[in-house]
């Protein structure tokens, strides 16, 4: 019987494993559909990168803040990374192959930097760590308005930047980060990295090094946030160290609390609502900050722990439902 | 044969001195208590052992598979990988997780896979992580937990709990168990159930065990010789029937009533 349990599960796997993969396809499907036929317009679609930069700032993010425990405040200095490097080298390289190398080597720029930032800083918690981690934001972007501005323009940005990123890249991108952070969450490391947020001084106890999973963690989400940045730079043409600023971390902090810390599908979500309620607002500039920020605030009253708390929206939800309810009359009988 | 032997440590936090010159040795199997008044530094001796404070001064050495390791001023989680686990006096569990992440956390060590196959889900991601679920199931079959996978730590009764800390040290693959008051807040019955798991785990799981308790029916059932410590220091070291006449411990901690029982 046992057998048969373990066979019929794996079977459910599989099924699974293709409903998702056809589901998304089918999603990329659509929406290539709607652009081609020009239902998405170029304004919508301008909307929907954003929301897939977000999506992935917001879940590299809370793999450092959610999962892993530690605060940052300096997300948007990883993102800077990856946009300078990306729009230098399709500058010079105006062709796909160098789209991927500047996405590429963004994505390691920003993850080195991860390191060099991370190793001395991620002994420090909490609100030390948070005020580290914006200076290390803050110096980031002094450096590349004064310091390397041969390269970088300084202060009135690089502009017309080669635009690569279609729907297809933005797909890809998105959809992969989040499948790869989400991978990482459920293996021994991801579990590793939760049981420092849970008790660090449990977690060291039984054998998990707390230096090298917050590391491991920061570099993960610095590389993934260098990967946004690139997006960004590629699609928008035009970047200044300003747009990187304090402000930017602030706002990818906000996704997170929204969706959930320690939530991916939160995060998702928080990125895709709080993108559409903030384009739906433009209709209204004086008041859009006002209305934004009351929304904040009640959402936070209401649902302190984010959309999602901790939890991932997911199918087996509705399983663990259908089961209590099994079990329940299972006992009855 | 020792398995362990701590000589002179010492750790004092300013110009206190929480622990001075303790000296024990732990022989391989033996099950030993540590006893001793409040505040008289047992707990501060398991915090040294296992790495959470750098001692002052002393050394702690491990033998295990014919090799002689040096433990003082290493890291928690070094230590830990050399074999010795503990649990906490105020239960240290992952409050918001699972039971069943609880364990598999504590098998991390035993997990070899790299981020490469973390992120793409590598065939050696698959195994080890069937492995391992495979482990924590036994272990949790064994202790009487599996019934309880999903629920979450927090949520858990309170003995349950203190088992189940108990089962997450196991998961280490320990040659060293550290029980720090394991029957804080139980009743007579749930005790006398503790005592005789941690009789059987010694026996099954091939460990040697110190625990810290203040429950002097359980010291006394089990452990084959107890250490006393008072004001940081070892007062006493010998069998239980030793001990409950030395008056010198007598004085320090357990009162007249206990010494004529």
């Amino acid at each position: 019987m046992g057998k048969n349990i373990q066979a019929s599960s794996g079977n459910r796997k599989w099924i699974s494993t293709a409903g998702k993969l056809l589901s998304l396809v089918l999603f990329f499907v659509v929406f290539q559909l709607l652009i081609s036929f020009n239902v998405v317009n170029d304004y919508l679609f301008s909307t929907l990168v954003k929301i897939g930069i977000n999506i992935i700032l917001a879940v590299s993010l809370n793999l450092i803040t959610g999962f892993t425990g530690q605060f940052s405040l300096g997300h948007a200095g990883f993102m800077s990374i990856g946009a300078y490097v990306c729009a230098i080298i399709t500058l010079r390289y105006y062709s796909v192959w160098g789209f991927v190398c500047g996405l590429l080597a963004g994505a390691v720029c920003a993850a080195i930097v991860g390191i060099l930032v991370g190793l001395p800083t991620l002994r420090l918690k909490g609100d030390y760590l948070a005020i580290a981690t914006l200076g290390m934001a803050e110096i980031i972007k002094i450096l590349f308005r004064n310091v390397l501005d041969k390269w970088t323009n300084g202060a009135a940005g690089l502009s017309g930047i080669p635009q690569f990123v279609s729907w297809p890249w933005l797909f890809v991108l998105t959809v992969g980060t989040v499948i790869l952070v989400s991978n990482f969450i459920n293996s021994s490391h991801g579990r590793s990295c939760i049981s420092i947020r849970e008790d660090e001084i449990a977690a060291e106890s039984m054998g998990i090094g707390s230096t090298k999973y917050k590391v491991m963690a920061f570099v993960t989400g610095a590389f993934f946030a260098g990967i946004a940045g690139a997006m960004y730079s590629s699609y928008f043409f035009y970047i200044d160290p300003d747009l990187f600023g304090f402000q930017k971390s602030i706002d990818i902090l906000v996704i997170v609390v929204l969706g959930g810390m320690g939530s991916i599908s939160g995060s998702v979500i928080a990125a895709v609502v709080l993108e559409l309620i903030s384009m739906f607002l433009q209709a209204y500039p004086e008041l859009k900050m006002v209305i934004y920020g009351a929304l904040l605030v009640l959402i936070m009253l209401f649902r302190p722990q984010g959309i999602m708390g901790s939890r991932e929206l997911s199918l087996s939800f509705l399983k663990k439902w259908t089961g209590r309810l099994g079990q329940k009359n299972g006992g009855a009988a | 044969m020792p398995i362990l032997t701590v000589n002179k440590l010492t750790k004092s936090f300013g110009g206190l001195m929480a622990v001075t010159n303790v000296s024990m040795e732990l022989e391989k199997g033996e099950l030993v208590g540590l006893i001793g008044p409040n505040g008289a530094g047992k707990t501060t001796v398991f915090n040294l052992l296992t790495g959470i404070y750098p001692p002052t001064s002393g050394t702690v050495t491990l033998f295990r598979d014919d090799k002689e390791e040096r433990l003082e001023g290493l890291k928690p989680h070094i230590i830990c990988k050399k074999g010795i686990a503990r649990t906490f006096q105020n239960i240290r569990l992952f409050r918001d997780l699972t039971v069943l992440d609880n364990v598999r956390i504590a098998m991390n060590k035993n997990v070899k896979y790299g981020l490469f196959s973390t992120f793409l889900r590598t065939k050696s991601y698959f195994s080890e992580e069937k492995e391992v679920l495979e482990k924590s199931m036994q272990l949790l079959e064994i202790l009487k937990l599996a019934h309880k996978k999903d629920e979450l730590a927090k949520n858990l009764p309170y003995g349950e709990q203190r088992h189940l800390e108990i089962v997450r040290a196991l998961a280490t693959d320990p040659c060293i168990l550290l029980l720090d008051e394991p029957a804080a807040g139980m009743n007579p019955a749930e005790t006398a159930q503790l005592t005789e798991m941690i009789a059987w785990i010694r026996e099954n799981f091939d460990l040697t065990i110190l625990l810290i308790e203040h429950d002097m029916s359980l010291v006394m059932k089990i452990c084959e010789r107890i250490y006393v410590l008072d004001y940081g220091m070892v007062i006493a070291e010998g069998t239980p029937s030793e001990i409950k006449s030395n008056k010198r411990v007598i004085e320090a901690y357990l009162g007249e009533e206990m010494g004529n029982a």
